[in-house]
């Protein structure tokens, strides 16, 4: 393999690296405040997948981005809504069978609405454009996915840290009950997590459906599981922590491909997760928690 | 109660429903459909069943189901596919040379033997998976409740890649699969099959074991007071569980007579998830029942959803492929939503219902009730 | 060390228990001879329930050695980033790290209760003094499923019962343990606690919540269960009355760490433990 090939792969796995680290945020936000494991969060990113195609169909890209994410947000808030809002006092099991359960409904949603067969994912034209750097080529969205990750997070974290939302959010995450008491509005603080974890989705998704040409009901399955990955993997909860990761599951599975073990990438992705949780449990940015007795 | 009216009425239950599946065995033509399903249910409803054991009893949220009965249908496939027809199954790959070899091997057994291959690859399949659910119970139980789910599904998907990866390709004819997997000899080796296994587990439940199960579910820090080694009855009902589960596989695949590797998904997982969770978490009765309501309403009573559908000369709207799934899996956030705690909660079935005292006691605290509130 | 040590019920050494920088219980000792009754007093947050759950191996000490009649269970010295965290004291003698999980610590005949009552809720009253019984079992997973323990699982459902007729409980043990009312369910605690057979019964509050009649009863029954299993008592309690009651010597703690000892009538008018339970003056 030429020095030029394997840097081609590494802009590859880098961009995809970036798409999966911005859903990859949305499962580690809903996880640090809801100690939930949003199941849908992967079909809420496929559903976006499918928003635009029918955006583009009938809007100039310029509005059809913009309404994608609108509507996606709208999906993320209204799930949360009817589906996890009732259940904030059940017991944690549930909750996540709930979760199941949406993922499970909107994927044969998308089934019954848009049948199972692949759709063609339209082209963004100024996304596709080709790009040179040297000798290394690529269409103008490999080069704008992980530029593009790495500023929304940094966003992220300014919002996080220096905004009196942030700073509610940050307080549900150490303490749901204490929060409360201190009169934060709770669901409002886990609205605003839902609507900017879709909203990052939406985005990953452009990014990541431009790349792959089509989407089937299923196209959120593997890629939400894999980012949940890596969401463990940088530590759940860290935000900087699930870039991270995004980027290492992308990383390694672009060159699991390239090197011809494309059958083992999802399963080297779960296996660095098992291997994480022995050694590691809390991730490589988490943060250590003890039960009381 | 008598000692003996359960035990009689099991009887006369048991003696009734072995005559009526032997009479649709009888008028299998007419009864193609029901047949299948009721083998399909009551298949599930052994997975089910260990599904519980694991998550409903013990409290350990496991999402490994798919993974496990992957070993179970592969391990009994490759031991009762007939040995003639080896060749055929794995004409584009060729078969690794050890496994054929194995297999003529066993054909020369004596023919008693031979008869009881199928249940004895049910078996196997069964205590491979249970080696491989104690091999990995160990490290992976230590993790708590969301993590062990997010591990054990990982690790379907592990066990799922490496049946499909190329380097198998001579075992498990990757993504063509095994195929002329033998059937049940009888509708009613399947129903057999389950009743014990489902016996066995309910067995166990009742035992001292069963109930340190229920003591961890209950509160871990308690049970640990209390003398209960944590880990080594988690593995212990891990690989229980993962053992059944895996049988299920292994008796899946002799109902579907050919399988592949995307057979064993993760929606596989989630179907069984919910059977329990629509029975009711922590009531075997009540996977029982979940298995085979949602495979009759998924595959029978919901199919007219899926037709266009005319009413005195009115095509009613939305009526196409997909709906049935749609409005399927409404009914189960329904479920999930408002009635959490599914069919039967955590109660089970018994003969008391057939007890005049039962009913006279039932009416007697009616008003009791009312007062105490 | 001396031979009269080994025939201690219980004995801390110098332990101290710290989380990131937070020291619950610093280089505190102790010991309970066989047969008394000790009680653990102290103001909320003096660190009592942490030196319980040393002992019955929730947490593995920070730093010092628990003994039990004579064997080291538990024993411990800083290591990685509590190094340079630790603010006790006694660095250095406990090399050797020893350490048990609470059930193991269980069937060594140590017994607890909790603070915050927790028994198995959704189990009948029956279920959850039974279970107790499960380590004692003989007969492994295959015999007990397939029945073949049915004399054992006999004699063990035979104990239970005499356990709770010992309540009066009977007539409420198919009920679930959750509909017990309060006082019931921290019996039922302790009757669980019992079931376990153990020497030395660590009782984490049990008055809490109690009127002063039901405490008084409650003293009775401590001292009943005493002669009768033959037991050491160590106790964590608030009710004054209950500890100067039934106490053979008290320990007091203050902020992790231990600012008196003795029998009741002592610590009764030590000027330190007056000073912490009301605070002084600062001038």
């Amino acid at each position: 393999m030429t020095l030029t090939t394997f840097l081609q792969h590494c802009l590859t796995g880098i961009s995809l690296g970036g798409a999966y680290a911005l859903i990859a945020i949305g499962y580690t936000m809903v996880y640090g405040i809801l100690r939930l494991i949003n199941f849908a969060h992967g079909d809420i990113f496929m559903m976006a997948g499918y928003f635009m195609i029918f955006a583009l169909a009938s809007f100039p890209w310029q509005i059809a981005i913009p309404l994608v994410i609108v509507l996606t947000f709208l999906l993320g808030a209204g799930i949360e809504r009817a589906a996890y809002k009732p259940l904030r006092n059940a017991p944690r099991m549930s909750i996540m069978i709930s979760a199941i359960g949406v993922s499970y409904l909107l994927q044969n949603l998308a089934t019954y609405l848009f049948t199972a067969l692949p759709r063609a994912y339209p082209e963004i034209p100024f996304l596709k454009h080709i790009f040179r750097i040297g000798e290394l080529s690529s269409s103008l969205v490999t080069f704008i996915t992980p530029i593009l990750s790495v500023v929304l997070v940094v966003l992220l974290m300014l919002l996080i840290n220096h905004t009196k939302v942030g700073m509610a959010m940050r307080a549900v995450s150490k303490d749901f009950e204490t929060a409360k008491l201190m009169g934060i509005r709770i669901n409002t603080v886990i609205s605003v997590t839902f609507a900017i974890g879709s909203t990052l989705a939406a985005v990953g998704s452009i990014l990541y459906f431009t790349d792959r040409m089509s989407v089937t009901p299923f196209s959120g399955t593997l890629p939400g599981l894999k980012c949940f990955v890596a969401a463990v993997l940088g530590g759940i909860g860290s935000v900087p922590g699930a870039m991270v990761g995004g980027f290492l599951i992308g990383l390694s599975e672009t060159m699991l491909v390239a090197f011809g073990y494309s059958t083992f990438s999802d399963a080297f992705t779960f296996l660095l997760l098992i291997i994480m949780l022995l050694f590691r449990p809390t991730g490589l940015f988490g943060e250590k928690t003890t039960d009381k007795v | 109660m008598k000692k003996g009216i359960p035990w009689i009425a099991t009887l006369i239950a048991s003696t009734l429903l072995i005559a009526w599946l032997t009479s649709l065995e009888a008028n299998k033509a007419n009864h193609g459909m029901l047949i299948s399903i009721l083998q399909k249910s009551v298949i599930l409803a052994v997975v089910a069943c260990a599904m519980n054991l694991l998550n409903g009893f013990t409290g350990l949220f496991s999402l490994g189901q798919a993974g496990f009965m992957a070993i179970g249908a592969y391990v009994t496939a490759l031991l009762t596919i007939p040995t003639k027809n080896l060749d055929g199954v794995y004409y584009m790959n060729g078969i690794a040379p050890s496994i054929k070899a194995f297999r003529q091997w066993l054909d020369t057994a004596p023919s008693w033997v031979a008869a009881s291959y199928p249940y004895l690859a049910l078996l196997i399949g069964g205590l491979v998976a249970a080696a491989f659910a104690a091999l990995i119970g160990f490290p992976v139980l230590r993790l708590k409740s969301d993590y062990l789910a997010i591990a054990t599904l990982g690790f379907s998907e592990i066990i799922r890649a490496i049946l499909a990866s190329p380097q198998l390709d001579t075992v498990t004819n990757g993504s063509y699969g095994l195929n002329k997997i033998p059937g049940f000899a009888s509708i009613l080796s399947p129903f057999l099959i389950a009743a014990v296994c489902i016996a066995i587990m309910v067995l166990l439940l009742r035992s001292s074991y069963g109930r340190a199960f229920k003591a961890i579910r209950e509160d871990e820090v308690a049970a640990e007071a209390m003398g209960i080694n944590l880990l080594k009855h988690k593995a212990m009902s891990f690989v229980t569980s993962s053992f059944f589960t895996a049988i299920a596989g292994g008796m899946l695949a002799m109902f579907m007579r050919s399988i592949e590797a995307k057979t064993f998904s993760i929606s596989l997982t989630y179907d069984i998830l919910l059977i329990v969770v629509i029975g009711g978490i922590g009531s075997m009765t009540g996977s029982i029942l979940g298995a085979f309501l949602m495979t009759a309403s998924k595959e029978w009573w919901l199919r007219f959803f899926d037709q266009p559908l005319t009413l005195w000369g009115w095509e009613v709207p939305f009526f196409r492929t997909g709906l049935r799934m749609v409005i399927f899996s409404l009914l189960l956030m329904v479920v999930v939503l408002f009635y959490s705690r599914g069919l039967m909660g955590s109660r089970e079935f018994n003969w008391n219902f057939l007890l005049p005292e039962t009913w006279k006691s039932l009416l007697k605290r009616l008003p009791n009730r009312r007062k105490k509130a | 060390m001396s031979n009269k040590m080994e025939y201690r019920a219980l004995e801390l050494e110098n332990v101290t228990m710290q989380f990131g920088g937070v020291v619950a219980v610093d280089s505190f000792s102790m010991h309970i001879e066989k047969d008394e009754i000790v009680a653990l007093i102290g103001p909320n947050g003096a660190g009592k329930t942490t030196v319980f759950n040393v002992v019955s191996g929730v947490y593995a000490p920070t730093n010092g050695c628990v003994r039990l009649r004579g064997k080291t269970i538990a024993q411990g010295h800083p290591t990685g980033k509590m190094r340079s965290l630790y603010a006790g004291s006694q660095l250095g003698e406990y090399e050797k790290l020893i350490s048990h999980t609470p059930d193991q610590i269980t069937q060594m005949g140590v017994a607890r209760t909790f603070q915050n009552i927790r028994l198995f809720k959704n189990l009948t009253v029956f279920e959850n003094v039974l279970i107790a019984k499960h380590m004692r079992l003989k007969a492994g997973m295959l015999s007990a499923t397939f029945m073949l323990n049915h004399q054992e699982e006999k004699r063990i459902r035979h104990e239970t019962l005499d356990l709770l007729e010992m309540l009066h409980m009977t007539d409420v043990k198919d009920e679930p343990a959750s509909s017990l009312p309060y006082g019931k369910q921290r019996y039922l605690e302790i009757i669980r606690a019992l079931a376990t057979q153990p020497r030395l019964l660590l009782l984490d509050e049990p008055a809490a919540g109690m009127n002063p009649q039901e405490t008084e009863d409650l003293s009775d029954f401590i001292r009943q269960i005493k002669e009768q299993f033959s037991l050491t008592v160590f106790l964590i309690e608030h009710h004054m009355n209950l500890v100067m009651d039934i106490s053979d010597r008290i320990y007091v703690l203050d902020f992790g760490k231990l600012i008196a000892e003795g029998t009741p009538r002592e610590v009764q008018s030590n000027p330190d433990v007056i000073a912490a339970y009301l605070g002084v003056d600062e001038e």
